[in-house]
């Protein structure tokens, strides 16, 4: 069978149902905000566009290429869609693909799909926006910009979406987060780059046959800025997140009890804040969590800058 | 009725086949629902609600072995709740020395991951029954009926219409391939060139698979059109739920609650 299931659809049963519920309902928001935002950029066409891309990305991911020993990189789409759709439209294609997932090919539970959808159409979809535009501001609309920021959107999309699914794992007390984080992560660390090789190619062919359709995701659409602060700040907390978690496993399973709402209704509430100390903060997490956002900062300046200088000297 | 390899719906006549789509969509949604809430460790409701959904397997006529040979794709996934046996506290089981580490087990860890893995499975076989006994345009219906967006359902509806036309693209796309780069069974043997080559003509099929579908649902806007349609998705209003439906639709709900709280009276 072509058809296999990717590590990234969290099956049902994983979650807690009140971190499944808790995500169903941000995930209905954003999707109900979407389809009116497509609705009224694309009108009419917006049903067969959006189902055709839809089934269209549903075949791409059975694309696939061999790595080595049997292993082989294959395609999510959460780049490609936003780079070629722009953001809302993404938004709601790849909640199509992600929902026909589930329903047909069981590939992602059903309760759970609430989380599948935030993480592969919401987190991808804002994390691949960030990345793309800003690297293509940088680049002030050259053809570099196009492949670097295809690449770094597809590759950066994964690897935040699996630190999520890692996140909501851990916060749903299946699996521990000093063990689920770094898997996660690492694995999704080395698929992303197949992701991000494939949508780099997948660019390259749209750019040299039809160089007009590079330009409709490119046009800022209304709400684009939020998409991109929303990408912003989603990277920078799983970035913020994930080392708080895996090394203080024991503060988010702390978290999740707590937060269980069959434990809260017996618990008293001043036990949310233990007296000394506030739970899953110490130095040693801490100073991960500056350095990670110090290094982001620096890395970014840097971007900003070479670009800076680049278009002085052009101009 | 041209059938697809992917399409999962299995023909039969059954009584599962013949229940009302919008019944089998809610009932087995709250199934899963209960089964996500069932405390850990609650072993005779596990039973109980494996026992409906093995029953509803029988009497569908697909067969238990077909179920489980689909519901064991999520397996994999289970994974990633095994270290969990060894890192939730509580009374000790059994130790593994690894090198210098110990790994200890505890009673309480090997009922969470047990009981995750059960969930599991126990879902995954009532979404395998649901979309095996269920025909995609019912459950369409079953979805408006429940207050999805009708244009969202629209979107499904498409996709699904156009899903195997382009599933069939991307093979043609992949058997091209195949018959232009050599392909050596001989182990070590690489066929093409390097990966970051490979990669690239992958990513080349898959920009042509997109320009393809935007350039085929630019004919299929012109197309519905041309037969009258202006933006409004229309449809026929459902059928009105019958008597023994709203009977079949209650008695389950109840028997779903009782469970829950049988389970939450003695595990909970």
């Amino acid at each position: 069978m072509l058809y296999s299931p990717a590590p990234m659809h969290i099956p049902d049963g994983f979650l807690s149902t009140m971190v499944a519920v808790i995500l169903w309902v941000i995930t209905i928001g954003v999707v109900g905000y979407a389809l009116r935002r497509v609705g009224k950029d694309l009108g009419e066409r917006q049903v067969p566009l959006m189902g055709v891309l839809a089934a269209a990305i549903f075949a791409g991911q059975m694309l696939n290429f061999t790595v080595a020993g049997g292993t082989s990189g294959h395609l999510m789409g959460a780049a490609i869609a936003t780079i070629l759709l722009g953001p809302w439209a993404a938004v709601i294609v790849l909640t199509t693909v992600v929902g026909v997932q589930a329903l047909i090919f069981q590939d992602g539970g059903l309760l759970a799909l609430g989380a599948n959808i935030f993480n592969m159409g919401i987190i991808g979809v804002a994390v691949s926006y960030f990345v793309y535009r800003s690297v293509q501001k940088l680049s002030g609309g050259k053809t570099w910009g196009l492949y670097v920021g295809g690449f770094a959107a597809a590759w950066l999309s994964i690897v935040v979406a699996a630190l999520a699914v890692a996140l909501q794992l851990a916060l749903s007390g299946t699996s521990p987060a000093n063990i689920a984080v770094p898997a996660m992560g690492g694995i999704h660390m080395l698929i992303g780059i197949g992701e991000g090789l494939i949508t780099v190619g997948a660019l390259a062919f749209v750019h040299a046959a039809r160089r007009d359709l590079l330009h409709i995701g490119e046009a800022a659409p209304t709400g684009g800025k939020a998409v991109w602060v929303g990408g912003l700040v989603i990277a920078l907390l799983l970035a913020v997140l994930s080392p708080l978690a895996s090394a203080h496993p024991d503060g988010l399973e702390w978290v999740a009890e707590q937060k269980g709402f069959l434990d809260t209704a017996q618990q008293p509430l001043y036990n949310l804040i233990p007296d000394y100390v506030f739970p899953g903060i110490s130095n040693e997490a801490l100073a991960t969590i500056v350095a990670g956002i110090v290094g982001t900062l620096i890395v970014f300046g840097v971007a900003l800058g070479l670009a800076f200088w680049r278009r002085r000297k052009t101009a | 009725m041209h059938l697809h390899f992917l399409d999962p719906y299995q023909p039969r006549n059954s009584p599962v086949h013949a229940l009302d789509a919008r019944l089998k969509f809610v009932l087995t949604l709250a199934f899963i629902l209960t089964v996500s809430l069932t405390p850990a460790g609650a072993w005779p409701v596990y039973i109980l609600l494996l026992a409906l959904v093995v029953s509803a397997e029988v009497l569908s006529g697909l067969g238990i072995g077909y179920v489980q040979k689909r519901a064991l794709l999520a397996l994999p996934f289970v994974l990633a709740a095994l270290p969990v046996i060894f890192t939730l506290y509580g009374r000790p089981l059994f130790s593994l020395p690894i090198g210098g580490w110990t790994l200890t087990a505890s009673v309480e860890g090997l009922e969470r991951f047990v009981s995750v893995a059960l969930k599991s499975w126990l879902s995954m076989q009532a979404a395998v029954v649901l979309a095996a006994a269920t025909q995609f345009p019912e459950l369409l219906q079953a979805m408006r009926a429940v207050g999805i967006p009708r244009l969202l359902v629209a979107m499904f509806g498409l996709m699904w219409r156009y899903l195997f036309v382009l599933v069939d693209e991307a093979l043609r796309l992949m058997r091209a391939r195949a018959a232009r780069s050599a392909w050596g069974t001989e182990a070590g043997k690489r066929s093409g060139g390097s990966v970051a080559w490979r990669a690239r003509v992958t990513g080349g099929m898959a920009g042509s698979l997109f320009l393809r579908a935007f350039e085929r649902s630019d004919r299929i806007y012109v197309a519905m059109l041309a037969r009258g349609y202006d933006g409004e998705v229309r449809a026929l209003p459902l059928p009105p739920l019958r008597a023994a439906g709203w009977f079949l639709l209650a008695a389950g709900l109840t028997l779903f609650g009782l469970l829950l709280i049988f389970a939450y009276a003695f595990w909970g």
